[in-house]
């Protein structure tokens, strides 16, 4: 056994690339509670000040506080940048100083140039040039293959989000082999799998073997980030300071190489909680000393900027990174995995006072242990900051070593991407599917030209026949325009570093996404339970629709109508599911439109369930605002009718609610009389 | 019994946390004799119409959805449910069968201590409800009258009742300002709880003014027109006063 596992319980992880062993064979559930937890220390509150005071002067610089417009990043391209090196117990930024974004053009130019002047700043002719005229974006590559038709969807928005000008994210890498193993055995491994690849040389293998040199290349890259901050990781970390610091440094390569979606970070807490049992048992560091390389972690976490645009902050409310870290969940011997490393996570909220960033996100098992449980509410509660995930549906497809990716898309970490997918907005389809495929709001012809609904009053049967036929089509189109943009990411902006924490075989899933659910869902419901008629413009568009009577709403736990927004989903993957996808994808979908419904709705016309022109669909799949007449039980009952096997990218249900209507606030209400008057008792 | 398969409900919260331990499903029933002046349910006053729902669908939706309800339950608030006592009692009957926890939300002014009819269908109810939720608006009987129009005779009847009965019972009181926001009220109020020895917990709620739209919607005049919603941190000394009170008259027993 190498000098840096001692201690560690042997297993096949020493053999192969495998981080799920290590952590099964050696981590210790935690079922006390937070007592043992250590508070901020010096260190951390000046370094904190020092974060607050440049957010605060890049808030009064209109959001961005410096960028760079000469520099093209990569793993290597800048010079180690620090808040205060003598304070910082984990470093790191992604250009040589804090809070100054990074140029990286390779997903488009003309996105990386409108987000520097947008911002104020002027990108450097030369690197404008090089990338229009020598070397070729991924948003090129992808213009050129559209067809005509996939444009107008585009342009018509009735496919939106699509990561076509920028980098699409929602892949992981698995940063705690880094840690675990050092780079140089990575390599090792990259180097054995491209000399093992099929020999003759169909078009998949050439690929296939250039990525590999890609990803070593990349790699090699790392060790060099490493470098420029005085770390040797080409072998394994030794402690926690330096596992945390090696997991960080593999992230941090990742960031300074693509600008994505969405750049999770794993799953990693009780990775790290390994090292921190041992260090604690041998006397290497206090609890205080771990807690502060996780604070100073989490800082650097919420660290992470990328250059973009004001369109695109408003298409996801904000400026997210979605920095996402797994935490808890049970693994599939029964054992819980929450570890004392969970709770030294979530306690940086209290530390560090509340942040969006990272995305801590608890995987929720009713098996947790109920000191944990209370430690999450209570964190809730006060931090407003945590983000809940069901860990007995996931588990049950993707085991016990997956994580979330942007806000719930899960998949085994090392082991499977994802294809990120944007949405297809359903309600504007139920409109072509209306107008024979006419845009209800710039009146072209951008579906196929079908038969119409002709008369004043829509026919249920009728509507659903030629709902489903515009269905299809919009199905194959928007698959196919994915998979000219997954070839084209592939090509000019490929993740190699991510790639590179990946196994050789890796499942991809070919995520696509559902916009509108309930406005679809109640549209259908109105039409078959009251009774809708079709308002025509002078060009015989129905462009409104009056509702006479009144049909059971989705939100109400009401078989009628859940049963039509069910069924919606299982249709649409079956004709989502009848198209070719790029690289063997397995197709899933979502429908987690968690901010940008408001933007689907702006660009789409008034609807038969009476919603009008313009006005905003529900996040996700969310019943319609103030549909659900029932309270909020009866509401997720209806979303949780939806079919998660048929949706795996995720449902999500956006649910806000003023604290006391969760129950009483303890002030006033008596509670037992006997506790009660022992307090009261105390008080006086 | 007769029993009373149907009843006539007003509306279902489905998530109701607010109503007794836990989160429950709580059924409001239509009608009620009482004209509580801050009644925030002017909707539920008529004893005509409501939704006919039989106790099948309801404790179907309940069960439904029982993962919502691990620590909670059933609670039948109104109106005045207990107008409706054949339905709750046939209602809890069945959800004691199915191991569901009962709760009723009530006035108690339909309770009548020297009718053995009425005593007999209590006898019923209490066999099968966990917990009573007591409103009690007004210690004293004359300022009962002129808040709700009726006195509160019956309804300290009822709180001795399930006294004798050891039905558990929580006691809710609403403070308003300048009907039950005074210091005698509250001594009198701690006074008369201390001889509940069934009681469990105490509720105070401050009055809020969020009932008066439903007043404007119903075309009825708000009876409280112009009096603020009273601040929690006097429904907090409120509910101090009466248990300090309360522990006073139990000391001299």
């Amino acid at each position: 056994m190498r000098n840096e596992w001692t201690g560690f319980v042997p297993g096949v992880w020493e053999r192969e690339i495998n981080v799920r062993d290590f952590i099964q064979k050696n981590y210790t559930p935690y079922d006390g509670d937070d007592t043992f937890l250590a508070g901020p220390t010096e260190n951390t509150k000046a370094l904190w000040e020092q974060v607050l005071d440049l957010s605060k002067q890049e808030r009064e610089a209109g959001g961005v506080l410096d960028m760079d417009t000469h520099v093209i990043s990569t793993i290597t391209s800048h010079a180690a940048g620090y808040l205060d090196k003598d304070k910082e117990t984990i470093v790191g930024f992604q250009t040589e100083k804090p809070f100054k974004r990074a140029l990286m053009p390779y997903g488009g130019i003309r996105m990386a140039k409108k987000a520097c002047e947008d911002n104020g700043y002027t990108l450097d002719p030369e690197i404008e040039e090089f990338f229009t005229i020598h070397r070729k974006t991924h948003n090129a590559g992808v213009f050129d293959a559209y067809t005509p038709e996939m444009r107008a969807c585009r342009s018509n928005h009735i496919i939106t989000g699509l990561p076509d000008a920028y980098g699409r994210g929602r892949i992981i890498g698995d940063y705690r082999r880094v840690a675990l193993y050092g780079v140089d055995r990575l390599i090792q491994d990259k180097k054995h799998q491209k000399d093992t690849t099929r020999v003759i040389m169909y078009s998949d293998v050439i690929r296939e073997r250039e990525e590999l040199s890609e990803q070593i290349r990349a790699l090699e890259d790392l060790k060099k980030l490493g470098q420029i901050y005085g770390f040797d990781i080409s072998r394994p970390a030794e402690n926690t300071q330096e596992a945390i610091q090696w997991l960080y440094l593999g992230y941090l390569a990742a960031v300074k190489e693509q600008n994505g979606a969405a750049m999770s970070l794993g799953r990693t807490s009780t990775f790290i909680d390994i090292y921190a049992e041992r260090d604690l048992a041998n006397g290497v560091f206090t609890e205080e000393q771990i807690q502060e390389f996780v604070d100073h972690f989490i800082m650097k976490l919420r660290l992470i900027k990328f250059a973009r645009t004001p369109e695109y902050n408003d298409l996801f409310s904000g400026d997210p990174q979605w920095v996402t870290e797994s935490i808890g969940g049970v693994g599939i011997d029964g054992r819980h995995m929450v570890t004392k490393m969970s709770y030294r996570y979530l306690h940086t909220l209290q530390n560090l006072g509340t942040a969006p960033e990272p995305n801590l996100t608890v995987l929720w098992s009713t098996r947790l242990p109920m000191n944990f449980k209370r430690f999450c509410a209570m964190t809730s509660i006060e931090s407003s900051s945590i983000q809940y995930e069901n860990d007995d549906l996931m588990r049950v497809t993707h085991g016990d070593d997956y994580g979330i990716a942007c806000c719930v898309s899960s998949m085994r970490i090392g082991k499977e991407m994802q294809f990120f997918g944007a949405r297809a907005n359903l309600a504007k389809c139920l409109l072509y599917a209306i107008n024979g495929g006419v845009d209800e709001v710039s009146k072209k012809q951008v579906g196929p030209k079908y038969r119409p609904v002709e008369g004043d009053y829509l026919d249920y049967d009728d509507v659903i026949e030629k709902y489903k036929d515009m269905m299809k089509w919009l199905a194959q189109v928007y698959v196919n325009t994915l998979n000219i943009i997954h070839y084209m990411h592939d090509k000019y902006c490929y993740e190699k570093l991510q790639m590179s924490l990946h196994d050789k075989k890796v499942t991809r899933w070919f995520a696509t996404g559902i916009a509108g659910l309930s406005v679809v869902a109640d549209s259908l419901s109105a039409i078959k339970y009251a009774k809708v008629k079709c308002i025509r413009d002078e060009d015989g568009i129905v462009v409104d629709y009056e509702v006479e009577g009144d049909f059971p709403k989705y939100g109400n736990d009401d078989d009628r109508v859940d049963s039509i927004a069910a069924e919606l989903v299982e249709t649409f993957m079956s004709y989502v599911k009848g198209n070719h996808t790029y690289r063997g994808g397995i197709p899933t979908t979502s429908i987690l439109t968690i901010t940008s419904n408001v933007v689907y709705g702006k660009n789409t016309g008034s609807t038969p369930d009476g919603r009008k022109k313009g006005e905003p669909f529900a996040p996700g799949a969310n019943p319609m605002h103030r549909r659900d007449e029932h309270g909020a039980v009866a509401s997720l009952a209806s979303v949780s009718k939806l079919p998660f096997s048929e949706a795996q990218d995720g449902i999500s249900n956006t649910f806000s609610i003023i604290p006391g209507a969760l129950g009483k606030d303890d002030q006033i209400f008596a509670g037992d009389l006997d506790i009660e008057m022992d307090e009261f008792e105390s008080e006086n | 019994m007769p029993e009373q398969k149907t009843g006539h409900v007003h509306s279902v919260e489905s998530f109701g946390t607010v109503d007794g331990p836990g989160t429950r499903m709580v059924i409001f029933l239509q009608g009620c004799p009482m004209r509580c002046q801050y009644c925030h349910n002017p909707d539920t006053w008529k004893t005509v119409g409501g939704t006919p729902m039989t106790v099948e669908q309801l404790l179907a939706q309940y069960e439904r959805n029982e993962p919502f309800y691990k620590n909670g339950g059933i609670t039948v608030s109104g109106g005045e449910p207990l107008l409706q006592i054949d339905f709750v009692t046939t209602l809890f009957t069945e959800a004691k069968k199915r191991g569901i926890h009962t709760c009723v939300d009530t006035s108690g002014i339909t309770f009548r201590a020297d009718s053995a009819a009425v005593r007999e269908q209590f006898d019923k109810l209490c066999a099968v409800t966990d917990l009573v939720m007591l409103d009690i608006k007004h210690a004293e009987r004359e300022a009962h009258k002129k808040l709700t129009g009726q006195d509160n005779c019956n309804i300290l009847d009822f709180a001795r009742y399930l006294a004798e009965k050891k039905v558990p019972m929580w006691v809710r009181h609403v403070v308003v300002p300048g009907i039950t926001d005074s210091e005698k009220e509250w001594q009198e109020l701690g006074t008369l709880l201390a001889q509940f020895s069934n009681l469990c917990a105490l509720d105070v709620l401050p009055y809020h003014t969020m009932g008066v739209s439903k007043y404007a919607a119903l075309g009825i005049p708000y009876p409280l027109e112009g009096v603020p919603a009273l601040n929690a941190s006097v429904a907090k000394q409120a509910r101090n006063a009466i248990l300090k009170a309360r522990k006073a008259a139990l000391a001299q027993k």
